[in-house]
């Protein structure tokens, strides 16, 4: 395993490539925006995408907290795409998310799409949580915050290279503060260069693109 | 030609004979045969080539059954014509008028198409005109309406034009459907279709009858009198044929030599950046300032209409033009058609031959301009074809699945349906006459619920099963939804291309270039250079809707574009090419420098036999080479290209690259290929799971995926209320691509998607007869040094790079150097 360690306002934190954050120190895994049911959101209005994203989506998280043994879970906020969304968990779904989150301190961060996430879910529903040097919330904050992990703008970069183009959802880092890629199966991006990203960031941005083996940094 | 029993005048009734002496004409056979067949109310397919009175044939019927009727008449529709172009639905309602006010018929002849106000089209739907002349999506729109079935009651003929052009297409599979209905609402209405000159007429002639279980229906053929054999002739120098390239920069002064010979000249060219290039050419050598124009499908629309009627006044001397004139209304004045690059298939080289709008007794004049020496090859060969009258036949294939769920919608919003009887209908349209029951009850299951075998969304779903087993939509606004994403062509989003100065900010104001593909602006980052409008641009950054460059001072660019180059050779001009390259008899008519690279290739290397596949490997500077020539067009080579490399990458050979151009494909990379088992390489077995791992993973596929999701109604561009462009479209297709495929790997979209990437973007059903042609056919040659054939292929990989005029004389010595090498002997 190619690990890439980034630090962060001090603090040590490995970038999985999978899309999400470990904190070696705290055995905290953190996931951004998982977009529940963005699926059958869009069925309402008559698109009906494959019903599957949430499960590939609980798939891929079960992988991942089984790998890290983790201890805390937190989810980054836009959980849930609406509202509504836990409501339209099947029973399959629904189990799975108790089931993962009985083995963990389990936090909910609030986000845009789910200011209050469902009340049946194991642990704490909370706006933002401080811990050590970094502190956890969905948006980030339009002021300098050092030590703020966030989700929210769902960063993805393209590069070209040899006439051939890759598009890849990414990490955003200054050392200072950091923007998590979104873990959702059908979480669409924003391209690092535009001005909702850039603007949180000093000089020394860099992208760090979730590739297969491990994460590549490039300059954003 | 057909006899007849009958005099003119028991077809033409005394009004139509007067009409036809008064100008001085005798009503063709073809005519006559048709008023003869409509009489009995039998359907036929007319071909014929340009020129020859075919629209009016088609018509003729209609206005002759029309004027038997009482002037005071409820108003009822009787003739449906469909075109592909709404420009000719325009032009034909000009040219019918004519005999209608000359004659005093009381005929009321009008157009729909997607620029008719609302107000009209309203009107058109409470008062029918006698004759609609209209497209393949307003007839869908049409019979989604309500009252559809009360509309259409009265119709008794349907006129298709253009036929060839589009019937074994996604547009010809809608067609096909909505004439299945149409046949419902209007049961022994018939219909003519108008075609130019086709290898295959069955095909088109079962397209137009309802096909019926017991067996195959077929509309009656006619022929129309074939006009006088073309005279083609090419220019090809013994001096100089270059060696690679598409341009043909070197015949420029020939072209214009033409254009000045001709009255009025179509310069047809096979993509958007060459004609473009071509025309810039053509500009630096008309010192006569001679009025040439540019046509293609980059251009603003109006500026293409400026040009269609500067044209059609017979302002110009010639139009520099893509396949976007390959249909259309007639010019009379060309008399020259001028094809710039390799003709790509026989019956498109007729077809455009046909547009110089020529007297039936005497030749049109063609000139071809082969850009290099396998497309002198390929004009040898579609000349040879067009004059033995041999054209090339379609790759047959099946109505699709996407299309069909689009249509399944259109029916429900125009009244709940039985599925039994839709099933029945739906197999009377020769597209889908083989379309088994479970296919269709699953793309019913998709338009409903999404199809899935996880049953979630029924209680979204947009068709619901009533008590009296009929489907019926859920909601009007189901409908509104329908109307506004209707249709089967879908358009790349393209961005504008500003020119802007250097020191401006990025983002405002710059002249507009022209329009470029989205996809392709959004893999730029600032600072990357790029080839448009003939020139190096540096991307600035997207603001909105436009892409923002500046001129760059560099002379390369480090992104290639592909742009254009749609059409692939054909399979028939493909076998053709392949035998003349194999007979050295043959060899003596082309240019000497063109006969003497063969000669030399023959004595270095090898020339194929006309089944057999040659595989080279050479090393080359630090590079080790393998070449192989299917002549099978750039698509299906750039397929062969990656499942080659990937098993040459199992080989642990590190394969490096390739490029793919329609002849050729060559592989390079740090291992000698040379020891390579070539019949396990090239084996059939790659379409199985070397094809599926690469499916899983590739651009081209992936949009093929959208485009169909588009067109199924999975993803809909067009909300009421608000349009949605590519750019707003708030989840990704390829996000959910990846999902589908793991999850349920069979899916019915995932079906359609196979269907029509095999036969399109990916070419594999060509690619798998390749394979199959040349098993225990292949030729390998390890050589020491670089082949003269392979000379073309490797120039193309230089190129690609490297774009702007001012390294003409780089690339120049780079050719140089690598020709002196292969032509050592």
């Amino acid at each position: 395993m190619n690990e890439v360690l980034i630090e962060v306002n001090g603090e040590t934190l490995l970038l999985d490539p999978a899309g999400a954050l470990w904190w070696p120190a705290e055995q905290t895994l953190v996931f951004a925006d998982l977009h529940f049911e963005k699926g059958s959101a869009y069925a309402r209005s008559g698109q009906m995408l494959p019903p599957y994203d949430t499960r590939a989506t609980l798939a891929r998280m079960e992988a991942l907290i089984t790998r890290h043994a983790a201890a805390r879970v937190i989810a980054l906020g836009d959980s849930f795409h609406d509202r509504d969304a836990g409501n339209r968990l099947d029973t399959y779904e629904r189990e799975t998310l108790i089931r993962l989150g009985r083995g963990v301190e389990w936090i909910w961060i609030a986000g845009n799409h789910d200011p209050s996430p469902p009340s049946w879910l194991e642990g704490k529903i909370l706006e933002e949580m401080t811990i050590g040097g970094l502190i956890f919330r969905h948006e980030p904050l339009l002021l300098p915050a050092p030590g703020e992990i966030a989700g929210h703008l769902h960063p993805c970069k393209n590069i070209t290279r040899r006439g051939r183009s890759l598009r890849r959802r990414c990490f955003v880092s200054d050392n200072k503060r950091l923007v998590m890629p979104a873990f959702g199966a059908y979480a669409g991006g924003l391209d690092v260069r535009s001005r909702a990203v850039r603007t949180l960031f000093g000089e020394n941005l860099l992208a760090y693109l979730l590739g297969v083996r491990r994460v590549y940094a490039v300059a954003a | 030609m057909l006899a007849f029993a009958e005099p003119h005048a028991a077809l033409l009734p005394a009004p139509f004979a007067d009409w036809f002496a008064a100008r001085g004409w005798v009503p063709r056979a073809h005519q006559l045969a048709l008023l003869k067949e409509a009489r009995e109310g039998r359907s036929v397919l007319l071909v014929a080539p340009t020129g020859g009175g075919k629209t009016l044939a088609g018509f003729l019927p209609s206005l002759i059954e029309l004027s038997t009727l009482p002037a005071r008449r409820k108003p009822a529709l009787h003739t449906l014509y469909i075109s592909p172009l709404k420009a000719l639905a325009v032009d034909v309602l000009r040219n019918l008028e004519i005999p209608v006010a000359e004659m005093g018929l009381a005929v009321r002849i009008e157009t729909r198409t997607g620029d008719t106000p609302p107000s009209r089209r309203l009107r058109q739907r409470h008062v029918p005109p006698d004759m609609l002349l209209t497209t393949p999506e307003q007839l869908a729109l049409l019979l989604a309406a309500r009252d559809a079935h009360k509309y259409f009651a009265s119709l008794r003929a349907v006129v298709l034009d253009e036929l060839h052009a589009f019937h074994n297409t996604k547009r010809g599979d809608l067609l096909a459907l909505g004439l299945a209905r149409l046949a419902q609402f209007a049961p022994g209405h018939r219909r003519v279709g108008l075609s130019a000159t086709v290898a295959d007429p069955v095909r088109l002639q079962r397209y137009l009858m309802p096909q019926k279980p017991a067996g195959e229906m077929r509309a009656v053929l006619v022929r129309g009198a074939p006009g006088a054999p073309p005279d083609i002739a090419i220019s090809a120098s013994d001096a100089y044929v270059p060696w690679a390239g598409h341009l043909a920069i070197h015949a420029m002064p020939d072209v214009m030599n033409a254009i000045r010979a001709a009255k009025t000249a179509l310069v047809f060219v096979n993509t958007r950046s060459q004609a473009e290039r071509t025309f810039q050419h053509l500009w630096q050598l008309n010192e006569e300032n001679l009025p040439i124009a540019l046509h293609h499908g980059s251009l603003a629309p109006q500026q293409r209409r400026k040009v269609e009627a500067a044209m059609a006044r017979g302002e110009l001397r010639a139009v520099v033009c893509t396949s976007t004139l390959d249909l259309g209304i007639d010019w009379g004045a060309v008399d020259l058609v001028i094809g710039v690059g390799a003709p790509k298939g026989a019956a498109r080289l007729v077809q455009r031959i046909g547009r110089a709008n020529h007297r039936l007794d005497e030749p049109s004049r063609a000139l071809l301009v082969p850009a290099n020496r396998f497309e002198v090859l390929e004009c040898e060969a579609a000349r040879d074809a067009v004059l033995a009258g041999e054209l090339d036949g379609e790759q047959p294939r099946k109505g699709g699945l996407d299309v069909l769920a689009q249509h399944v919608m259109g029916v429900a919003c125009s009244a709940p349906f039985n599925a039994d009887a839709l099933y029945a209908e739906v197999i009377s349209a020769a597209p889908y006459c083989d379309l088994s029951r479970a296919d269709f009850d699953r793309s019913v299951e998709f338009v409903a619920t999404g199809g899935y075998a996880l049953k979630r969304y029924d209680r979204y779903a947009k068709l619901r099963k009533t008590p009296d087993g009929l489907w019926r939509i859920a909601h009007p606004r189901l409908a509104q939804i329908y109307r506004l994403n209707v249709g089967v062509i879908i358009e790349e989003p393209m961005l504008d291309v500003r020119l802007q100065s250097k020191g401006r900010p990025a983002g405002a104001g710059g002249r507009v270039l022209g329009q470029l593909e989205e996809y392709f602006l959004e893999q730029l980052v600032p600072g990357d250079t790029f080839v448009f409008a003939g020139q190096v641009l540096e991307f600035r950054g997207i603001r909105e809707t436009a892409a923002f460059v500046t001129k760059s001072n560099e002379t390369e660019a480090h992104v290639p574009s592909y742009m254009g180059g749609k059409f692939p050779l054909s399979t028939f001009l493909a076998s053709r090419v392949r035998e003349m390259l194999a007979d050295p008899k043959a060899w003596g008519k082309l240019p000497a420098p063109v006969g003497e690279w063969l000669r030399v290739q023959n004595w270095r290397s090898v020339i194929p036999g006309a089944g057999q596949l040659l595989v080279e490997t050479f090393p080359r500077g630090s590079r080790e080479f393998l070449v192989c020539y299917p002549f099978e067009g750039r698509l299906a080579h750039q397929t062969l290209g990656m499942l080659v490399t990937r098993r040459l990458e199992r080989l642990r050979l590190r394969p490096l690259g390739f490029v793919a151009n329609e002849y050729a494909l060559a592989v390079w990379g740090l291992r000698d290929m040379g020891g390579v088992d070539m019949d396990r390489l090239f084996d059939e077995d790659m379409l199985g799971d070397d094809l599926d791992a690469w499916l899983a993973d590739s651009a081209l596929y992936k949009r093929t995926f959208r485009n169909c999701a588009i067109i199924a109604g999975l993803i809909q561009r067009r909300q009421p209320g608000a349009e949605k462009t590519g750019r707003q479209v708030t989840f990704s297709s390829d996000l959910i691509y990846d999902v589908l495929r793991e999850h349920e790997p069979d899916h019915i979209l995932l079906r359609a998607t196979y269907e029509d990437a095999a036969t399109g973007l990916l070419d594999i059903a060509r690619l798998a007869q390749m394979l199959a042609r040349v098993k225990g056919r292949i030729m390998t040659r390890q050589l020491e040094r670089v082949s003269p054939l392979a000379v073309p292929a490797l120039l193309e990989i230089s190129k690609e790079m490297v774009a702007g005029e001012a390294h003409e004389d780089l690339l120049q010595e780079a050719e140089e150097e690598l020709v002196r090498e292969a032509m050592r002997i």
